[in-house]
């Protein structure tokens, strides 16, 4: 199976890979993201335990949870950083234990921390991202992706120097450089400015809606509520709740979170 | 997956960029090692028996020592800035993503080193520029940075990483100080290749092992 994307308006196959390294899926089921009995221990700690979640091609998940309940582990598991103790995970078509790299080429993360070296410039920064994905077209790429972010005045300027705010910035064009079908975000708004919260809303919102897939964590209930067409609530290393996002409304999300979790939102 | 050399080429293309701006590796390799030599130095005293005797060994601690710092800089760079998610994330083998890593730490030593060498040569009074001695020098600093790059990684997620290097490096790299000094000694002493070709082969298989073993397990370092 091949997937053809193309977001900065550059044609493609996933990643924009070029047709002689177009991938094939794994096969399965055509599931943006599937996960079966996911389980991961650290050390005596148990922080994911047998977790399932189904996301569907072009939704937009938005995930709540208290501190500890494994949304980032579960980031992270999702995005190859962190092996799974047991349980079966398939991004974009493709397992996780057999074909991370092609995982890899699928999602972009944007994480608490920007992921930028504070000693290259902006557009070093993207340029050596880019390389690593051996990406084709980079410069007009780079271009793209940093205008779609509002980051190419400050591409020149070495990222140590730049705002909380224009680090995240450069981060999320960093993310979105190889054009990944799957977005995982692990509260991107985090010091991010009024604009670019804006930014992006609109990156996220209706002008790519159902262009990507986006799994979102996140603490902000208005924020998240106005991006995802599907809602989800951790607790306890699981899914305790996953609704459509026309059958939640504030009050139904917030008597949720408190009767699965035990604390209020 | 993308290509192996470029993404390589990528990697030292980056740590370079930030060693020219930081000049950390670098510069803490060279302090630690100019001390280490002008304190031997004065510790042995004008004596060219004593010196020429120690001068292998002298020069080896010093270029030991001076690249445990080296080599957790490397990766301190790395972790610090949360890059080495980063890193991660990228669809690159982790084999290139090691053998990147290495080529770096192993291109930082050697250049240490190499500006080390007259002052060594002027402390002791003994010319160090022979091709045999050059070899032995390139030969120890692909052994150090192929298993000091794997260690440093494992290392680098550690809470007291800066011992937890030194503590996994030195013990493994015994046989190439071993071999080293042994070879150094006989270059110094203007000795035939013959008396080199044993701790040269010790080195040598040291290298081929520690390399091949560590673009192995680096994946399973990097990963949580």
């Amino acid at each position: 199976m091949i997937l053809r994307v193309g977001f900065l308006g550059l044609e493609g196959t996933v990643g924009n890979l070029a047709s002689s390294d177009m991938i094939e899926a794994d096969g399965h089921d055509f599931l943006a993201i599937r996960v079966r009995g996911l389980t991961k221990i650290y050390g005596p700690q148990v922080v994911l335990k047998d977790l399932s979640l189904d996301l569907a091609w072009g939704n937009f998940l938005i995930v709540f949870g208290p501190n500890g309940s494994g949304k980032t582990t579960l980031i992270k598991v999702l995005a190859t950083i962190s092996r799974p103790t047991d349980g079966e995970v398939m991004v974009a078509g493709f397992d996780l234990k057999k074909n991370p790299a092609a995982v890899r080429r699928n999602i972009g993360l944007v994480t608490h921390q920007p992921l930028l070296y504070g000693d290259l410039t902006g557009i070093e920064n993207l340029r050596f991202h880019g390389r690593m994905f051996g990406l084709s077209n980079l410069e007009q790429r780079i271009e793209k992706a940093a205008d779609l972010m509002g980051a190419t005045s400050f591409l020149g300027r070495k990222a140590s120097i730049l705002s909380h705010g224009m680090q995240k910035r450069l981060s999320l064009a960093r993310a979105i450089l190889h054009d990944p079908p799957i977005l995982l975000l692990d509260e991107p708004e985090t010091g991010l400015d009024q604009e670019a919260l804006e930014m992006l809303g609109q990156m996220m919102g209706a002008g790519e809606r159902g262009r990507r897939t986006v799994l979102m964590v996140t603490h902000s209930v208005e924020r998240g509520l106005a991006l995802g067409n599907q809602v989800a609530i951790m607790s306890g290393g699981k899914i305790a709740f996953h609704e459509d996002r026309s059958h939640v409304d504030e009050d139904i999300l917030k008597s949720a979170y408190s009767r699965f979790t035990g604390v209020a939102l | 997956m993308t290509k192996f050399w470029p993404t390589v080429a990528a990697l030292m293309w980056k740590d370079i960029m930030l060693e020219l701006r930081t000049k950390d590796i670098v510069i803490s390799i060279l302090a630690f090692a100019l001390l280490s030599l002008v304190i031997f130095n004065f510790a042995l005293g004008p004596s060219s028996q004593i010196t020429s005797a120690v001068a292998p060994g002298v020069l080896w601690v010093a270029f030991t020592f001076a690249g445990v710092l080296g080599l957790t800089r490397s990766f301190v760079l790395e972790k610090d800035q949360g890059n080495l998610i980063g890193l991660m994330l990228t669809p690159t083998s982790r084999e290139a993503i090691y053998v990147g890593k290495m080529l770096g730490s192993f291109f930082f030593m050697l250049m240490s080193e190499i500006i080390l060498l007259p002052v060594f040569a002027v402390l002791f009074n003994i010319s160090p520029f022979r091709l045999e001695l050059l070899l032995i020098i390139l030969l120890a600093t692909i052994g150090f940075a192929s298993i000091g790059t794997l260690f440093s990684a494992i290392a680098i997620n550690t809470k007291s990483r800066e011992i937890m290097l030194p503590m996994l490096f030195l013990p493994i790299v015994v046989p190439i100080i071993i071999g080293a000094v042994m070879a150094s000694s006989t270059a110094f002493e203007s000795g035939p290749w013959s008396d080199m070709v044993k701790p040269v082969q010790l080195i040598v298989v040291f290298d081929v092992v520690a390399l091949i073993f560590s673009a192995f397990a680096f994946e399973h370092v990097l990963q949580e």
